[in-house]
């Protein structure tokens, strides 16, 4: 039996607030907020977290034979994104990393590659609009990665439903910073009958009704098309999820695995789950619960539930900061020199520290960041093991806040921080307050993307403050 | 580990030291010119005199060709070494050993940097091709590091440690002012340090060193032919370099209050010119102030206070023009900027101005003369970031010993 052996959802930590937006443009005012991926994220590095987070709960003997990665907003094109977060989670070669790009729909490719194997899907979007549209204010950015396996499954794989349908309702030429649509009715009218006939195909194949279905996630770009899917698949509307329209926001390609990963965290036992995705046609997938899943839920951090990470955000994002990050604004950078793009053979000599942050320790126990040859005390050569450092905490021995240092969103918080059980590292704070840093903090690892430069993204490794999201 | 030091077998004869400042209308070519003609004629000798050059320079220019060029120097060997900020330094410790070793009578060590034709604020440094992961912090906040950490070590409060750091500054801009080749040729007062905007950490804009052009040149002779020369050569007492495992950052044990490799070279530098008791046998210290916090934990590292006391020391005023051993004499990096290449031996200038008494309104009293109890002076430069960099310290004294 194949299905989900275990899952994971990262949600930024920055939000917008559409009261901020409304105020900055004049415009009306609608309510809640959207999640906005920092200055120093993008698809691959949250689709790196959200794995992280996935792979906690699996066993170590867990050998996924791929890595499919799926997002409306890749930060290659031509190199395989997927590879990134391939070295990022220290996966062997032997492993597949692949790319499934450019569409909303990509992501029920990804899972459905995955399901097939013993693989993961990372969905992961960025989304963003024109000032003023609505896909800036109603867009939300995140990630969701899923598991699949045969062993300690939590959710079965029940069946699949599918309508393909080719018309023009959302498009996005490469390059553009904004996607369009066609008169919204329009759309409306073309998925209407395509949910149907998917959702009663996948019911069918797994031999359920609609009554036997406990909680439903629709998702899609086409909000009224979406919002009428229920009543047409004859779904009690109780079982609908939250969308998170009033939080987050829609995260496009990522949403539907966000949805799902916040209905599992507190999901019961056979329970059957549908999932409806509405995107140039649509998918259905039926998944039932199984009692793995209680003791999944009890193992799991409570920080890194999706309702943690939504009460853990930071909700003071100004619109013009917000703007800068996602390339809209263009603001006076500091009077320093650009940063050099990251260059080819020494990442490639380095990848493992670069990408899983791995140390090496010496005879005595001592462990050097970056990786070292030749020990401290002793002098002897090669006399190291490496040691992956990812997944390890850390305190912050000493700090400081650099005002002239270069950065898309300044000032830098530079820290010295001591892993626990050993290791030194001087590294870039993020998703952090400056004011309210200390010494003795405790901080964790989170994968980002330092800069761009030439078109090389340069992801590395940063520290983020310790946050126990639960309130 | 074998350090003998060449006590006593050098000599400087003439010295040279341009400007510090923002040279817009001069090149680096100009600035050695400058310099160098100026040391020349310092010792009383022409261009040809010369049998060796060492130049010292990070950014300005690589190979002899630096300076052979402008100089028009006819076919000798000119030797080109960087050693971080520690560049002119190390220029003056390689042309030391080629007199001492007798392979040439007369050398010039020459330090030069332009760093005002970057365009950019600070110091810029290319680095070699890399694969992205290095910390990326400037140089003030790799040195603001130090604030926090001693502050915590010692139980001095926050607003105390800033009065410290303030007072550091004002010091050093206290005695640039009397010094007609400072780039900040004015006193800046106690409550302007104290407000200006914050660059790093704790540190404000006035708790940095200037960015500045300037050059400085030396000539060495063996001592037996020194007064050939002059009346009055100041001779090299000891030079010590010391570059470290750069442990630092990546050390739990390192506590961002001290500088290992500063205790390193410190003392060997002690050993080699036989000096016990630094702090009263000095007759002045001029020393690596790129930052205030920099020259608190030098005080200490330097052995010019115990550890943990150097801030009182710095609030009683030990270090100023008129205390007890006067550091910065000549206004230090504070003042004067730093244009690597050159600071070493800009440092060295004072020592040799102070020590022969030429140094006007800003001597210090008591030194310089013909009975001065206090014959010796220390220059210390340092390279790098807390935890990991290169330390340079020399003595050079008016006496034989």
């Amino acid at each position: 039996m194949t299905g989900i052996i275990s899952y994971g959802a990262y949600i930024p930590y920055w939000r917008l607030q559409r009261s901020t937006l409304a105020s900055a443009l004049g415009s009306g005012g609608a309510k809640g907020a959207r999640a906005v991926a920092s200055f120093d994220e993008d698809t691959t590095s949250m689709g790196v977290e959200a794995s992280r987070i996935a792979l906690r709960g699996v066993s170590e003997k867990y050998s996924p034979q791929s890595l499919w990665f799926a997002t409306a907003e890749p930060g290659y094109l031509d190199k395989t994104n997927a590879n990134a977060i391939h070295a990022a989670l220290s996966l062997e070669s032997s492993v597949n990393a692949f790319d499934c790009l450019g569409s909303v729909r990509s992501g029920i490719a990804a899972v459905h590659a995955a399901a097939s194997g013993n693989s993961i899907a990372v969905l992961s979007d960025i989304r963003t609009g024109l000032p003023g549209g609505s896909d800036e204010s109603m867009g939300g950015d995140g990630a969701a990665a899923l598991c699949f396996g045969t062993e300690n499954v939590i959710a079965e794989f029940l069946s699949t439903g599918t309508s393909t349908s080719e018309f023009v309702d959302r498009w996005r030429t490469p390059g553009d910073q904004a996607s369009k649509q066609w008169e919204e009715r329009f759309g409306e009218y073309a998925y209407a009958p395509l949910v149907e006939v998917a959702f009663n195909e996948a019911l069918k194949k797994a031999n359920l009704t609609a009554a036997d279905v406990s909680h439903s996630i629709f998702s899609g770009l086409h909000t009224r098309a979406v919002k009428a899917a229920p009543k047409s698949c004859g779904i009690n509307l109780d079982t609908l999820r939250d969308d998170f329209a009033a939080t987050l926001g829609n995260s496009g390609t990522a949403h539907w695995g966000v949805m799902l990963a916040n209905v599992l965290d507190t999901a019961q036992p056979n329970e059957v789950i549908a999932i409806v995705v509405l995107a140039d046609g649509v998918n259905v997938i039926l998944l039932r619960t199984t009692e793995a899943l209680s003791a999944h839920q009890k193992q799991q951090d409570p920080s890194l539930t999706v309702q943690a990470q939504i009460a853990a955000g930071r909700n003071d994002l100004s619109y013009a900061q917000f703007l800068t990050w996602r390339g809209f604004l263009h603001r006076e950078p500091p009077r320093r020199p650009e940063p050099d793009r990251p260059t080819g053979p020494p990442s490639l000599r380095t990848a493992a520290w670069k990408y899983g942050l791995y140390g090496s320790r010496d005879e005595s126990g001592f462990i050097y960041l970056p990786p070292a040859r030749v020990s401290l005390q002793s002098g002897s050569i090669d006399k190291m093991e490496m040691v992956r450092m990812a997944d390890i905490r850390a305190t912050i021995a000493t700090y400081t806040v650099d005002h002239l240092a270069f950065s898309m969103s300044p000032p830098v918080v530079a820290a010295v921080i001591d892993f626990d059980g050993g290791g030194r590292f001087q590294c870039e704070l993020t998703d952090v307050d400056p004011a309210s840093v200390k010494i003795g903090d405790r901080v964790e690892m989170s994968f980002r993307k330092l800069y761009t430069q030439d078109g090389i993204h340069n992801y590395f490794w940063k520290a983020k403050p310790v946050r126990t999201g639960v309130k | 580990m074998a350090s003998h030091g060449i006590r006593d077998k050098v000599a400087i004869i003439g010295m040279g030291c341009t400007n510090f400042g923002e040279h817009w209308n001069k090149s680096t070519d100009d600035l050695l010119i400058d310099s160098s003609s100026a040391a020349l004629a310092s010792a009383g000798i022409a261009l040809d005199d010369v049998d060796a050059f060492w130049l010292g320079t990070m950014g300005s220019g690589l190979s002899g060709l630096t300076l052979s060029r402008p100089l028009k120097i006819q076919h000798k060997p000119v030797t080109h070494v960087e050693n971080y900020c520690a560049t002119g330094s190390e220029a003056f410790r390689n042309a030391c050993y080629a007199v001492a070793s007798g392979a040439y009578d007369v050398v010039m060590a020459i330090g030069v940097e332009k760093l005002k034709d970057s365009g950019y604020s600070g110091l810029v440094v290319s680095a070699p091709a890399s694969d992205g992961t290095q910390a990326t912090v400037t140089a003030p906040a790799s040195f603001s590091l130090l604030a926090p950490a001693y502050a915590n070590k010692y139980g001095v409060d926050e607003a105390e440690l800033k009065d410290v750091l303030t007072r550091i500054a004002w010091k050093n801009h206290r005695n640039g002012a009397l010094n007609s080749r400072a780039q900040f040729k004015k006193e800046v007062s106690k409550e302007t340090i104290a407000a200006s905007p914050l660059i790093a950490g704790q540190l404000g804009i006035f708790d940095c060193s200037g960015v500045s052009d300037g050059s400085a040149a030396a000539i060495i002779v063996r001592v037996e032919d020194a007064h050939k020369y002059t009346d009055r050569p100041i001779y090299v007492k000891a030079l010590s370099f010391v570059a470290g495992p750069a442990a630092g950052p990546i050390d739990p044990s390192y506590d961002y209050t001290t500088f290992d490799e500063v205790v390193h070279s410190a003392n060997d530098a002690y050993k080699q010119a036989g000096i016990t008791d630094p702090r009263a046998e000095l007759a002045m210290a001029e020393v690596h102030d790129c930052f205030t916090p920099t020259e608190l934990v030098l005080m200490e590292d330097l052995g010019f206070a115990e550890r943990g006391t150097a801030w009182k020391e710095v609030l009683a005023g030990t270090y100023d023009l008129d205390g007890e051993l006067p550091v910065n004499p000549d206004g230090g990096l504070k003042s004067f900027g730093h244009p690597i290449g050159a600071s070493g031996l800009r440092m060295l200038f004072e020592c040799w101005t102070q020590l022969r008494g030429e140094a006007g309104a800003r001597q210090i009293p008591g030194v310089g003369q013909k009975d001065s109890v206090k014959t010796k002076a220390l220059t210390h430069n340092l390279g790098g970031a807390p935890g990991a960099c290169v330390s340079f310290v020399s003595v050079v004294g008016s006496e034989l010993d």
